[in-house]
């Protein structure tokens, strides 16, 4: 009797532990994405809350009235100006976790090759700007790329150019900002996957005659693509709905998809196409997602001994 | 070394260089004179003066403190709910619902942070409109969009430390008599006390740096730090913020190093107390 008793307070104890995250995660971060659902079906309106209730009494009927808009949608497929922002972003964060895989590779398996000593040294270097402001490494490049700035005057001084090169407010000042903001992110999961190598593979791969080149192409490299996989997800995902590094360092003619939305949401105040451009981003993105949160939860129960 | 190590090490050195020579170069250019930021003035610098106007600029400050109270908050609610969802994960076994938690503790890993941010705002206006709370936007609202998202990297520290440790301990203890709290608290908990404290410093971390988020949940008076940093910024450079830079580094690298310092112990101790029992004593 006393022993289902405990049981029992047990599994009340249970359920209150799963709940409490359970329902905050609910209320603050699924339930969030219904209501930009909805509202992405929504008109503005001038007045508070800024957009149209979907559901309306009518009184001479006496019954609800529900009205989906589909015009926000609409607008986003026939005006090319949205078209050609969503594949902008996509081509910019593309291009972006390139660099960053080419950067961040040699970086990650250069630590993991390194005695056990130093290897926390290094990725402690490596993560130590993470630390600092995210939004002030951003800006430390705009004194680096602008027309008197660091590089300019550098290579004025060595004689290399006769005149500054335009740098900031470019494609190629996009790309340098998101590779230095989220390189981190691609070191982390490569250098996790690279350490757990078994190195006598490599070992073997020359003993049968394998040069170290073709070792590395034929076995370190599809052993590490779940590092590969993770990083360039972890750079690419946010770098597609990335908004202060294109609005500080980024062209001014042709926007990101971030910097849109907020344009439409503080900008213009229409809530319901925000909303809209919203969800077809996060659809856009779904399937990388979907793919993250496999690669998390595999990487989670491989830690499990 | 042989030609290899040379290039894996010369790579390696390039990119340290790209990673700190912006960071640099920007504290060095905190003590120009030139209003000009990055035209060195050779004749009067180097110079405090951006230091002094900075210290002056109560703006700044103020935003300061907010930013410094929300993280602060945010970072202990994060690791609160974070543990939680990091023990159910690890511990719990498969329960219904299970993978859908899973889901929503990795997905603010990775959500382009203008969707949580929009999201996130559009809940706090339909639920003002729906219940009257919460009223307007504030530090509040910010504090509970930054738990949302800080606390998902907070699980995930949790749980990978968690699946690292045998549970043989915890599972002794229930056997022993113990009651599942009782557990929790004098076994669980000691062992993942490091991760309670990397949790925390991530947690205050990101909240502490968000401007996207921050910027559609916050309301009039509650302008955090970086939100009015990215007002001055898109402005261009000036070299208070050099200054302003300068001061979050210096202060960032002293916490880091003090807490490396203070996990390093930590694991000695550890491995000392694991060795004393071993040996029987």
């Amino acid at each position: 009797m006393k022993k289902a008793l405990v049981t029992l307070q047990s599994l009340a104890g249970k359920r209150l532990v799963i709940g409490v995250p359970y329902v905050w995660l609910l209320l603050f971060f699924a339930i969030p994405f219904l209501i930009v659902f909805k509202i992405s079906f929504s008109w503005m309106q001038p007045i508070q809350p800024g957009y149209a209730p979907l559901l309306a009494w009518v009184e001479e009927t006496q019954r609800f009235v529900a009205t989906l808009n589909f015009s926000n949608y609409q607008a986003l497929l026939q005006d090319s100006l949205y078209l050609s922002t969503f594949l902008y972003s996509v081509k910019v964060a593309a291009i972006s976790t390139v660099f960053c895989l080419l950067v961040g590779y040699p970086m990650a398996y250069a630590i993991a090759r390194c005695a056990p000593s130093t290897r926390n040294l290094l990725l402690m270097l490596i993560i130590l700007p993470f630390w600092t402001s995210f939004l002030l490494r951003v800006y430390a490049w705009i004194g680096l790329l602008k027309t008197n700035g660091v590089i300019n005057n550098t290579l004025l001084a060595l004689g290399v150019i006769d005149e500054p090169l335009t740098l900031l407010y470019t494609d190629f000042a996009v790309y340098i900002g998101i590779v230095y903001s989220y390189l981190p992110f691609m070191i982390l999961p490569l250098y996790s996957n690279l350490e757990k190598h078994d190195l006598t593979l490599l070992e073997a791969a020359s003993d049968l005659g394998a040069s170290p080149m073709k070792a590395f192409f034929k076995v370190t490299l599809p052993l590490s693509m779940p590092g590969v996989v993770a990083g360039c997800l972890l750079v690419f995902i946010p770098a597609v709905g990335e908004f202060v590094i294109p609005s500080l360092l980024g062209r001014t003619d042709q926007l990101m998809i971030g910097t849109v939305l907020s344009a439409q949401f503080f900008g213009a105040r229409n809530w319901p196409v925000a909303s809209a451009v919203a969800i077809v981003l996060l659809l856009m993105l779904l399937l990388p997602i979907l793919l993250f949160q496999r690669y998390q939860r595999r990487e989670l129960e491989a830690a499990k001994r | 070394m042989n030609n290899r190590g040379w290039f894996r090490n010369g790579m390696l050195a390039l990119g340290l260089a790209f990673l700190y020579i912006p960071i640099l170069s920007m504290m060095f250019f905190s003590f120009n004179n030139s209003r000009l930021v990055t035209v060195w003035d050779a004749e009067n610098s180097p110079t405090l003066r951006w230091y002094v106007r900075l210290l002056e600029n109560d703006q700044l400050l103020g935003a300061a403190w907010i930013s410094v109270q929300v993280a602060a908050m945010t970072a202990t609610g994060a690791v609160i709910l974070g543990t939680l969802a990091g023990l159910v994960l690890a511990r719990f076994g498969p329960f219904r619902g299970r993978a859908f938690l899973s889901a929503m503790t990795t997905a603010p890993l990775v959500m382009p942070e203008v969707i949580t941010g929009i999201a996130m705002l559009l809940l706090f206006v339909s639920l003002e409109q729906l219940i009257g709370w919460p009223e307007g936007r504030g530090m509040l609202t910010i504090i509970i969009a930054h738990i949302t998202f800080a606390m998902a990297y907070v699980t995930v520290v949790i749980q990978s430390r968690l699946a690292g440790f045998d549970d043989a301990l915890e599972e002794a203890a229930l056997d022993l008599g113990a009651k599942p709290a009782t557990v929790f608290f004098r076994i669980t908990l000691p062992l993942i006390v490091p991760a309670l404290v990397s949790g925390w410093l991530l947690a205050f971390t990101l909240s502490w740096d968000d401007v996207v988020i921050s910027q559609f949940v916050s309301g009039p008076g509650s302008s955090t730090l970086p939100m009015e940093i990215f007002s001055r910024v898109r402005r261009g450079v000036s070299p208070d913020i050099n200054a302003l830079a300068t001061i979050m580094v210096l202060i960032v690298a002293v916490g880091v190093v003090l807490s490396t310092l203070y996990m390093k112990r930590e694991e000695k101790r550890r491995l000392r107390e694991e060795q004393m029992a071993r040996s029987g004593s």
